[in-house]
């Protein structure tokens, strides 16, 4: 077995220094009946060749973003990697080492951290970051909690233009602990729509922008109203590149960012792992879940980093702790913020303008469709469309033909409603000539 | 904020200490070490490392959502990055560096096919909401994956998307309050019973699902007291959590009572599988009465720790809790794979959905990588090497150092307590720090809570007898010079990191988050 280093012999001389005759005498407490001789029902060891061809015939079986035109979104984005980022990735001490608990050995991981963390930050327009939460869904459902935390107040009013899974996972768990949601109606510019709903029980008021139909918005209105009832203001973003062009959220008012940081610097992966951006105002900090690395000197005055504001955290608080996470998104910190120090503000703003522009062009060309129906008045990389036939239907015989055009809303949320409306988005990758194929061949579709 | 200054006084010899400064040097640069300041302090203002197309757009059509004001991102061009990041890594300790002995944390080899697997376009490069029938070959490896680890754990459902073991306890304890409230019981039963030497992870979840923790007492050999577990159970109680093997390296001797007694009182058994790389195919948690256990993918299963994350902690459920996992999950219809997306369509006692997609594709391929590539032999060889290479350091130390449960083996990990530094001035910190000195990661300290002074080691499978020798032979050193009288040597630990020790205390008391510019300066940030 390739990966075990020890040799008959060392076992047996091991077992002498131990002073046991055999393996099994190491497994004594294990109770009798729960013993098992033998191997378990699944194949044998295998060598690398071997598992290599296995796994690549199963990869094969996939129809991959970069090679047929490609218009997915929804909470998940194609971007261009550069190969920087996945080569210092996999460097052994980025990729084989753990949580910093020994800072003297981990100023590496400490340093990006801190790095990552203001990246973030000014990204976002907040005053401070945490290390990261798994994805953006799991940081929305932590931004309610924590509101409900610092108001004492125990409902979340959340936006139709919130990306439905999210509601649903921020849902799942919200209610375990007794957290009202009150999510609106589903509508491509509903967002002014929350303020009607804000009342005194009111912790927290979740909007997306873009939302999960492309729109942006400027939620500075709705931030002022949700001030003015004692209530803050939660707005998750499922695509960080548009923060590289529009209002960042602290700029228009937001108490809590939960976004989704898969866009800069990490794969599609077909959902996971993702990276969940946590961003706040200091005053709320003692409140936050997660990890945060801050700054601190050693023992001669050279300044160092640290994990720290631990006794939130669970391994100190237990059962008080502000969340029950343990970890961060590490590695995917580590390429989020690889990526977003090549970019630097110029190539972000630039990355944004192509994303921006692609995504107009896609629209004129599918405005030109007869029967096709542009909904999103403003956005950024992805918009939504109205169909005159069912979007899910369509999505699949477009894809029969090898172009993946789009998320159809009712994957999302079967029940809204909205089985005519298509989601579509478009990024730098995108070629002039996908778009040409994409609306030939949703013309085509439409008129069969 | 003031920012403070960015290259390091050169370091004062110590005195009565022959260390490596007696000639410090004159830029902070020591060796192959360059200090490295960060990226906001350098002259990347303006600059970036990436070629683009000229945007054929303003974004004017955008109108006053157009963000006006600087960002405050640096740019870095491409070797300026690869300097900086290279510089960065090699202050970090690594597994591929030597032993990385944390308990509980199972630190072993991370095999590189798992990474090439892992980056295949196929996997890679696929969208989690791609239509079904052209990422079939995605739901096949996730149903292969499924496979894998009900057959290892003997138990006959799982949920894969948790991203994180603390996430899978999470989903374990909403199937159980699911499973509660289906019958009507969820009222009544308000509390959860967890061991005093658990996870801070497991109160804390149980909490975060609206339960009140109550704490089961330890017998002096280290293990769940079944007399005060007994007192405690009753139709109060939904679950109990029990790491098994526990925090303390040892196997729950009395697991098939707990698990009777437990169901007899009509709770369930939530299982914490941290420790799982100690009994894989050699034993099966679903004969041991377990209803729900989360296998954390990045310990038993290989996947990178990456500094902290990203991890997975799928959940595998017994038949009792089975139709209450959450969406999405696989199903194999004969006829190609199905990802069924809604509770609704399927199960309608499923408890919701935990995350936005499938969870963690990219631990699930190389977890898979993992498992064909041992098999079941193969696998069961890991568990027997682990506790195999724990039970070896515990011997060859137990005459120096003082093990927190002398009596019987271990498994996967020796537990020690600080008695035998009673006298020396020294503490486990001080201690651990001087191991730094020597070249090694240290163990977990003052975990678990039960112990004074723990100190945790796991060594894991992939640990050579030369490597375990050298470690040991480390470690033998260092104790015979704490008895010795030796303090200096740990008090200021450690000396030959790139660091000092660092302050702690200072960092927590005002916390500094983030760089920010220099007072007059007119950088955002």
């Amino acid at each position: 077995m390739r990966y075990l280093p020890l040799t008959p012999d060392d076992r047996e001389a091991m077992l002498a220094a131990i002073g046991a005759e055999s393996i099994d005498d190491l497994f004594i407490d294990v109770p009798q009946a729960a013993r098992r001789d033998g191997f378990v029902d699944l194949p044998r060891v295998a060598g690398e060749l071997e598992v290599e061809r296995a796994l690549s015939t199963m990869a094969g079986k996939n129809a991959t973003a970069s090679t047929v035109p490609f218009f997915c979104g929804a909470g998940a984005y194609k971007h261009h990697v550069p190969a920087t980022v996945d080569h210092v990735i996999q460097r052994s001490e980025f990729l084989t080492s753990y949580t910093p608990y020994q800072p003297e050995i981990a100023q590496g991981t400490l340093q990006y951290l801190y790095e990552f963390q203001t990246q973030v930050a000014n990204l976002t327009g907040m005053e401070v970051a945490n290390a990261s939460l798994y994805d953006g869904s799991t940081a929305m459902a932590e931004g309610v909690l924590m509101a409900t935390r610092v108001t004492r107040r125990n409902k979340a009013v959340i936006s139709g233009g919130v990306h439905p899974h999210y509601v649903k996972a921020t849902e799942t768990v919200v209610h375990a602990v007794g957290v009202e949601t009150q999510a609106l109606t589903a509508a491509v510019d509903a967002e002014d729509a929350v303020i009607a709903a804000i009342d005194k029980d009111t912790a927290c008021v979740v909007v997306q922008t873009p939302n999960v139909f492309g729109t942006a918005t400027d939620v500075t209105k709705i931030a002022e109203a949700a001030h003015a009832a004692g209530a803050l203001l939660i707005v998750v973003v499922t695509e960080a590149v548009s923060m590289g062009l529009l209002k960042s959220p602290g700029e228009m008012g937001a108490d809590i960012v939960a976004a989704e940081g898969q866009s800069i610097g990490n794969a599609l992966n077909f959902g996971g792992p993702y990276i969940g951006l946590f961003a706040t105002r200091e005053k709320l900090l003692r409140q936050t879940p997660g990890r945060y690395c801050g700054e601190t000197v050693d023992a001669e005055g050279r300044r160092g980093f640290v994990l720290t504001l631990s006794t939130r955290e669970q391994h100190i608080r237990r059962d008080k702790a502000t969340s029950n996470i343990c970890t961060n998104s590490g590695l995917c910190c580590l390429a989020f913020s690889i990526h977003m120090s090549l970019l630097g503000e110029t190539g972000l703003r630039q990355l944004a303008l192509l994303n921006h522009e692609k995504a107009v062009a896609t629209r004129d060309a599918l405005a030109a469709i007869p029967g096709v129906e542009i909904l999103t008045p403003r956005f950024f990389n992805e918009f939504a469309v109205k169909l005159p036939k069912n979007a899910a239907e369509v999505v699949q015989t477009m894809a029969d033909n090898g172009v993946l055009c789009g998320v159809p809303y009712s994957r999302l949320a079967p029940d809204a409603g909205l089985d005519d409306v298509l989601l579509v988005a478009a990024t730098e990758t995108t070629l002039d000539a996908d778009i040409k194929i994409l609306a030939a061949s949703l013309a085509k579709v439409l008129a069969a | 904020m003031s920012t403070m200054n960015t290259v390091g006084r050169p370091t004062a010899p110590n005195a009565g200490f022959d260390n490596d400064y007696k000639h410090p040097t004159l830029t902070g640069g020591r060796g192959l070490l360059q200090d490295e300041p960060l990226i906001f302090e350098g002259e990347g203002w303006g600059k970036t490392g990436v070629d683009l197309p000229k945007p054929a757009t303003d974004g004017s059509d955008l109108g006053d959502l157009v963000r006006k004001d600087p960002i405050g991102l640096p740019g870095l061009s491409e070797p300026e990055a690869m300097r900086h990041y290279v510089r960065l890594s090699q202050k970090n300790h690594a597994i591929d560096l030597a032993i990385y002995p944390l308990g509980s944390c199972t630190m072993k080899h991370n095999p590189r096919l798992n990474e090439k697997m892992a980056r295949l376009p196929g996997f890679s490069d696929i969208h989690p909401l791609q239509p079904q029938s052209t990422v079939q070959g995605a739901l096949e490896l996730m149903d292969n994956l499924a496979h894998w680890l009900t057959t290892l754990t003997g138990m006959p459902a799982v949920a894969l998307s948790p991203k994180a073991g603390a996430h899978g306890e999470l989903c374990g304890l909403m199937a159980i309050r699911a499973a509660h409230e289906a019958k009507g019981e969820h009222e009544q039963r308000r509390k959860v019973l967890v061991p005093t030497s658990a996870h801070g992870t497991n109160p804390a979840t149980a909490a975060f699902v609206g339960y009140s923790v109550v704490e089961v007492a330890q017998t002096d050999d280290g293990r769940v007291d079944v007399a005060d577990l007994a007192a405690k159970l009753g139709p109060d109680v939904a679950a109990i959590m029990v790491t098994n093997p526990n925090t303390c390296g040892l196997f729950e001797r009395d697991i098939l009572e707990i698990s009777r007694l437990t169901h007899e009182a009509g709770a369930y058994f939530y299982c914490d599988g941290a420790n799982f790389n100690a009994i894989v195919g050699r034993v099966r948690p679903g004969d041991l009465g377990v209803d729900a256990m989360h296998i954390n993918l990045h310990k038993t299963f290989s996947t990178p720790h990456g500094g902290g994350g990203p991890g997975a902690g799928p959940v595998v459920l017994s038949e009792a809790l089975a139709p209450f996992a959450p969406a999405p999950w696989v199903v194999n219809t004969g006829d190609g794979y199905k990802l069924v997306e809604r509770e609704e369509d399927e199960a309608e006692q499923a408890f919701g959905r935990l995350c936005a997609f499938q969870g963690q594709m990219g631990m699930y391929v190389r977890a898979l990588s993992y498992m064909m590539s041992h098999g079941s032999d193969g696998l069961r060889q890991v568990a027997e090497d682990a506790v195999l290479n724990a039970n070896y350091i515990k011997a060859r130390l137990e005459d120096l150092m003082s093990p927190a449960f002398p009596e019987g083996p271990c498994m996967h990990e020796a537990l020690f307590d600080d008695e035998w530094l009673k006298g020396t001035d020294i503490t486990t910190l001080d201690f651990a720090k001087a191991m730094i000195d020597e070249g090694f990661h240290p163990m977990t300290m003052y975990f678990p809570l039960v112990v004074h002074g723990a100190m945790l080691i796991e060594p894991t499978e992939t640990e050579s007898k030369a490597e375990l020798d050298r470690f040991i032979e480390a470690m033998r050193l260092l104790a015979q010079a704490a008895k010795a009288g030796d303090v200096d040597r740990f008090k200021g630990a450690p000396f030959h990191a790139p660091l000092r020790r660092l302050d702690e205390t200072r960092a927590a008391r005002s916390p500094r988050l983030r760089w920010s510019a220099p007072e007059g300066s007119n950088r955002a940030g």
